[in-house]
C-alpha cells in the first residue's frame, strides 16, 4: 500500500548503492526533483534501466558519478543533441553499456509482469545488438512457427521512479496514456512516485480516470512535488523550460570539455 | 548574425529538397509513423497528410500527432501487426548495404565517438514495408562502405520480414533508390552532380538514367513553412525557430 512521505529525501531512501532503477524518457513523466534529491544522497553503482530510453535524468546521474550500468535503447537529449556526460563516460569506459532496442526493454519488463523468465520479440535478427547482449537475449526457433525469434530475459528493476499529475488519498496514481509507467511499476519491486497534487476524489471510482490509473497495489511511496518534472515538461500540465534545459546542455558540454583538456 | 544568412539559406534548400522528396514517397501510405529526433521526416509526413487528408501520421513522443493509448510500446506492437506502412531511420553512419549505425564509432560501445543508441530501429527496420533512410549531412564519414556497428539492417523476405531493403536514402544533396542489395543514385538537389555525389559518398552505387534533378522551388518552401508553423512547432520548437525565425 502506498504511503505518503513528507520529503523527497524520504521518497528516494529505498534507492541504495547498486540498485536497479527504472526511469522513463524525457517526455513521459520524469521525477526530476526526486532525481536531484537522489543525487544529493551521493548514490553509487546504480544500474539504470531506460524505459525504453533515457535523457536528462540519465546524464545528470552519470555526471554525479552515481552510475555503473546503463541499460537502454538510447541515451540522448532529443532536439538538444547528445548527452554529454553519457558520451564522455562511454569514451572513458567509466560505465557498462547494455545497448537495447525499445521493444526489447518493454518485452523484458512484460516478462516480469507475467512472471515468466523471458519474452519473445520480433525483428532484431540482423542487428549487432545480439552479439553484445548474448547474456540476456538468445535466438531460438518459435515453438509454433519454427521461425528464429529473439527471446529477451526478464528485466526486474528494484525501483521504478517517475512523476505524474495526480494521486488520490489511497495512493492510486493517474498516468493517463503513459502506460509504460504502469508496465514499469508492475515489473519493479518498489515504485516511488512524485505528483503535482493529491486530489480528494477516488481515481478508481470513475472509469474515465480509472482506465489510466496505476492502482496503489503497485505503489510504495508518493511525495508531493508541484513542478516535480521541471525543467522537463509534464503532459497536460506544463511544457519544458527550454532556457533551463539549454543551460544544462551548455554547462555539461563545458564540463566535459574541461575534463578532456 | 548576418554571416549566418547564407548558411541558413543553404540549410533551408537542403530541407526543402528532402521534405519535398520524402513527402512524394509517401503517396498511398495509409499510416506513416515518425520516430524521435526526426523533424525533417516529420515535416514531410505532415506535408503529405496536408495533400492527402486520409493519411494517418503518428509522431512518437508527440502529444498532438499521436493516437496511441497503450504507452510507448504501442508503436512497436502496431508495426508488428502490419499497421504501419512507412517509417524513417537515420544513422551516425549509413552503409552501402542500407545498414545503419546509431551506437557509435570505434570499439563497442562507441569508444571513438558515441551516438545516442539504436532506439527502436533494430525492430522496426525489418517490420515496416517502406523504410526511408534520411540524413541531411551528406559526406564520406556518414555514408560509409561498412558501418562500425549494425544497429539495424534491412529485412529479409525469406525470414518473413516486410522489406528487402530501404525504400530510399534521402540526403540534403541526393536521393538514392535501393535494388539488388545496393544503392542507385536517383535524384539530385539543385547544383549537385553525380561526380560530386560520388566524391562525398563512401559507398559505391549505381546510377539511374535519366537522373531526376530538382530546381529550387519557392512555392514548396512556403508550403513547408505553413506545415511547420501550423503542425510541427509544438513538437520541434528549435527546428521551427531556425526555419521560421523567432
Amino acid at each position: 500500500m502506498a504511503r505518503l512521505v513528507e520529503t523527497l529525501e524520504d521518497l528516494v531512501a529505498p534507492i541504495r548503492d547498486g540498485s536497479v532503477v527504472a526511469l522513463p524518457p524525457d517526455y513521459s513523466g520524469c521525477a526530476m526533483a526526486a532525481i536531484r534529491a537522489l543525487i544529493g544522497r551521493r548514490p553509487r553503482r546504480l544500474h539504470l534501466v531506460g524505459v525504453p530510453s533515457l535523457g536528462f535524468q540519465g546524464d545528470m546521474l552519470i555526471a554525479a558519478g552515481a552510475v555503473a550500468i546503463v541499460e537502454a535503447a538510447a541515451v540522448g537529449l532529443g532536439e538538444r543533441g547528445g548527452a554529454p556526460h553519457f558520451e564522455r563516460a562511454i569514451r572513458e569506459g567509466a560505465i557498462e553499456m547494455r545497448d537495447a532496442t525499445c521493444p526489447a526493454i518493454h518485452a523484458g519488463l512484460q516478462a516480469t509482469e507475467r512472471g515468466v523468465g523471458s519474452m519473445p520479440v520480433a525483428g532484431i535478427l540482423g542487428s549487432d545488438l545480439l552479439l553484445h547482449r548474448a547474456a540476456d537475449w538468445i535466438v531460438a526457433p518459435d515453438p509454433f512457427t519454427g521461425r528464429p525469434t529473439v527471446q529477451v530475459r526478464a528485466i526486474r528493476p528494484d525501483v521504478a521512479l517517475f512523476h505524474a499529475a495526480e494521486a488520490d488519498p489511497a495512493g492510486n496514481v493517474w498516468v493517463g496514456v503513459r502506460r509504460e509507467l504502469m508496465t514499469m511499476a508492475h515489473a519493479s519491486r518498489r515504485t516511488l512516485v512524485t505528483v503535482e497534487r493529491i486530489v480528494e476524489r477516488d481515481l478508481l471510482a470513475d472509469d474515465r480516470t480509472g482506465a489510466g490509473t496505476l492502482p496503489s497495489l503497485y505503489v510504495d511511496a508518493i511525495a508531493l512535488a508541484p513542478g516535480g518534472a521541471r525543467p522537463l515538461g509534464l503532459r497536460g500540465e506544463y511544457g519544458p523550460d527550454e532556457a533551463d534545459l539549454s543551460r544544462y546542455v551548455a554547462e555539461a558540454r563545458l564540463a566535459v570539455g574541461r575534463r578532456a583538456a | 548574425m548576418a554571416g549566418d544568412a547564407p548558411e541558413r539559406a543553404a540549410e533551408r534548400a537542403r530541407q526543402d529538397f528532402m521534405i519535398g522528396r520524402i513527402a512524394r514517397m509517401l503517396d498511398g501510405a495509409g499510416h506513416v509513423a515518425v520516430g524521435s529526433t526526426s523533424p525533417v521526416p516529420a515535416a514531410a509526413a505532415l506535408l503529405a497528410r496536408r495533400r492527402d487528408p486520409g493519411m494517418r501520421v503518428s509522431l512518437l513522443g508527440s502529444e498532438r500527432h499521436n493516437v496511441f493509448t497503450d504507452g510507448n510500446r504501442e508503436l512497436f506492437d502496431c508495426a508488428a501487426q502490419g499497421r504501419i506502412d512507412a517509417f524513417f531511420l537515420s544513422g551516425g553512419q549509413i552503409d552501402g548495404q542500407g545498414r545503419i549505425n546509431l551506437v557509435g564509432t570505434g570499439a563497442y560501445p562507441g569508444r571513438g565517438s558515441r551516438f545516442p543508441g539504436s532506439f527502436g530501429s533494430a525492430f522496426l527496420y525489418p517490420m515496416v514495408p517502406r523504410v526511408i533512410l534520411f540524413r541531411e549531412a551528406h559526406g564520406p564519414r556518414t555514408l560509409v562502405d561498412t558501418v562500425d556497428f549494425v544497429s539495424a539492417a534491412p529485412g529479409s523476405p525469406e525470414r518473413g520480414d516486410r522489406n528487402a531493403g530501404p525504400h530510399a536514402l534521402v540526403t540534403g544533396r541526393a536521393v538514392f533508390g535501393f535494388a539488388q542489395g545496393r544503392f542507385e543514385l536517383a535524384a539530385l538537389a539543385a547544383g549537385e552532380t553525380p561526380e560530386g555525389i560520388a566524391t562525398l559518398t563512401g559507398f559505391g552505387f549505381a546510377c539511374r538514367t535519366p537522373l531526376e534533378r530538382d530546381l529550387a522551388d519557392a512555392a514548396l518552401g512556403a508550403e513547408i513553412d505553413a506545415v511547420v508553423r501550423a503542425d510541427l512547432a509544438d513538437d520541434y520548437p528549435a527546428f521551427a525557430r531556425r526555419r521560421l525565425g523567432p
